[in-house]
């Protein structure tokens, strides 16, 4: 570990001081995850089909398309700090910078689809 | 130890597998009828009850949540300070995979049999 020195820090070493923040923001949207999740299954598990006409009349509603977007942003969010966690824990060398970029291209190039898919469901509304 | 494994395993995996099927899911259901037929042919037969890979992903995937989330809700319960016990911490351990065993069978049995008859 570093010695603490201004050198030190420049060279990677010692606390980056944003551990904290990682921390509580995992606790928050694990917390978050927890009703959104359990909402998710038991409506699902619910719906009297799983047809088109069934799902797009599901999700178009307000009461389902407003928690499908709070799920992904926290779920999402979820995931991208453990992901990180888990490329700090083995990647050592280049590819953890590696590594890091592209879980934060992957998490913001998936979200964006889902929410885009979400919004174009709920504004199209229930076809004809 | 074995919990703690298995939470990181069913977290990863959920993330990556998870999110591709989430995703892949709602972007068929937003592009219409064809493209949502298209993706419930990968995981359904004709009349329309799930075929074995559907099984799979689907047990899979529910194991994988109801494990997570049981091994997660301990994590908030040890991030208090408690149940750092030995016997106590082995207990809960083991609760959350028969826990989350058990969500899954009601889970699948409610889906299977529950939902025909009711």
């Amino acid at each position: 570990m570093g010695n603490g020195t201004e050198l030190g820090r420049v060279r990677g070493l010692g606390s980056s001081k944003h551990g904290s923040s990682h921390w509580f923001q995992q606790r928050l949207t694990a917390g978050a995850n927890i009703g959104l999740m359990l909402w998710l299954v038991v409506s699902v598990a619910r719906l009297p089909a799983y047809d088109y006409v069934t799902m797009v009349t599901w999700l178009s509603s307000a009461w389902a398309a407003i928690p499908m977007i709070l799920l992904i942003v926290s779920v999402f969010w979820h995931f991208k700090l453990g992901l990180t966690v888990l490329i700090e824990d083995y990647l050592h060398d280049e590819t953890r910078v590696i590594g890091t970029v592209a879980l934060n291209f992957f998490t913001v190039a998936t979200a964006a689809i889902a929410l885009f898919a979400i919004l174009r469901i709920a504004f199209a509304g229930v076809p004809a | 130890m074995t919990v703690s494994i298995l939470h990181r395993a069913t977290g990863d995996g959920m993330a990556t597998v998870g999110t591709l099927l989430l995703v892949w899911w709602l972007a068929a259901l937003s592009g219409g009828p064809a493209a949502y037929a298209s993706f419930q042919s990968w995981f359904t037969t004709q009349p329309g009850d799930l075929n074995i890979v559907g099984y799979v992903v689907g047990i899979g995937m529910t194991l994988s949540f109801f494990q997570h989330l049981m091994s997660g809700i301990r994590h908030l319960v040890l991030d208090t300070g408690a149940g750092y016990e030995l016997k106590r911490n082995r207990i809960f351990a083991t609760l959350t995979m028969v826990v989350s065993l058990t969500l899954t069978i009601l889970f699948w049995a409610y889906m299977i049999g529950g939902k025909t008859h009711g």
